[in-house]
């Protein structure tokens, strides 16, 4: 290679959305990582709810008027949207992993089912809870 | 790394804007990336004017006209005009493709033209693929045999043959690894799906005898595994190539042969 400047050659822009389009496919993959990451903060407060109860009635009751107050119940309710949609992520996972539906155009027919399927199974919980 | 910002040196700055063609009723505004290695100054985004009654249809013509016709210091890499040679590969109105198969009339509103995404950059529109190229041959791209050579060539049915289809037509132009976050994050080691795609080419074809040792340089946490089915690479592919399809039929055999 002839002698040039190779020093300090810049980096191409390739953040989302300003310099690389969002795609249905990466914005559903990038969902199962964000819903995963939020869901082991959900269980935290679920097992922070039973180490108050096996602490004492005082502080069971802090706990326990927090996660039921307004604020933990949209928590909870998002909580158990993350939920549906992990889930659904993860058997399009197991379809993809048994080398089906690698199309992008089912591929992304998959994300959207993941996305209406979690909201419909989060509703429908939430009126069976 | 998972990284989200650009570093110090690669903050992109505000550029010069070039003057509008005269008498031109259909003008059209093209931003595209300008860095020179020969001064110390950051990338910035020049502007330019074209007239669009006096532009060929496809977003190389309109780049090859900036160089003619306004600036020839647009520094950008082409060959072959159709799409066959892979040399023109950049990111256009937020995706990866080629300049010479990208028509003008499929971007709404400005033209945005960018070096293929997350590459170190040589000069302007050209990234240096230095080591995707190493990455390529670190596949053994070649036909390994192990039998005596044959008469004549080796031989392959039409059903063996045809599984090549959708694979060799490859141009390897790095649209598609440049487009993968996991490739943009990890790609020191993990082996991208241009790479990846080329090894399943060779993986199942027919004449080949080296697949076990195949799988075997692939199986590792990082060259084959940080796939993670992100299809980014099989929707902006400009040959319509799928290299997420690949890459999931070789983690299967991986599985098939493990069991």
């Amino acid at each position: 290679m002839a002698d040039v400047n190779r020093g300090n050659r810049p980096l191409s822009p390739f953040m989302f959305v300003k310099y690389y389009r969002l795609q249905m496919t990466a914005f559903s993959s990038v969902m199962v990582r964000i819903t995963g990451n939020a869901l082991i903060a959900a269980s935290f407060l679920c097992v922070w709810w039973l180490l108050a109860a096996a602490t004492g009635p005082e502080y069971f009751e802090f706990v326990d008027w927090l996660i039921r107050s307004w604020v933990g119940d949209i928590v909870m309710f998002l909580s158990v949207w993350a939920l549906w949609y992990h889930l659904g992520g993860g058997i399009r996972h197991l379809i993809w992993d048994a080398g089906y539906c690698l199309d992008v155009d089912v591929s992304e027919k998959m994300g959207w089912a993941m996305i209406i399927g979690a909201t419909i199974l989060t509703v429908l919980t939430a009126f069976v809870v | 790394m998972v990284q989200f910002n650009l570093p110090k040196n690669s903050k992109i700055v505000t550029g010069k804007t070039w003057p509008k063609p005269e008498g031109a009723t259909n003008v059209r505004k093209f931003q595209i990336y300008r860095w020179n290695p020969d001064d110390e100054k950051n990338p910035s985004v020049d502007t330019y004017f074209l007239d669009m009654d006096r532009c060929g249809p496809m977003v190389l013509d309109a780049l090859i006209k900036i160089k003619n016709e306004i600036d020839p210091t647009l520094t950008f890499r082409r060959s072959c005009r159709e799409g066959i040679c892979g040399s023109c590969a950049m990111n256009i109105d937020g995706i990866n493709t080629l300049a010479c198969i990208y028509g003008l009339d499929e971007i709404k509103g400005d033209v945005r033209i960018f070096p293929l995404p997350h590459m170190s950059v040589v000069k302007d529109l050209i990234p240096d693929l230095t080591h995707f190229y190493a990455q390529h041959a670190s596949i053994m791209p070649w036909l390994e045999t192990k039998t005596n050579r044959p008469a004549k060539e080796w031989r392959q049915s039409i059903e063996d043959r045809k599984k090549l289809d959708g694979l060799y037509e490859c141009v390897m132009c790095a649209s598609c690894s440049t487009s993968c976050p996991s490739y943009w994050w990890n790609g020191d080691k993990y082996l991208g799906p241009a790479a990846l795609l080329h090894a399943y080419r060779w993986i199942i074809d027919s004449r080949d005898e080296a697949t076990g040792e195949r799988l075997d340089e692939l199986e590792d946490p990082f060259k084959l595994y940080r796939c993670h089915t992100i299809m980014n690479c099989a929707k902006t592919c400009p040959k319509g190539l799928n290299p997420a399809k690949a890459i999931a039929h070789i983690k299967k055999l991986m599985l098939e042969r493990a069991h």
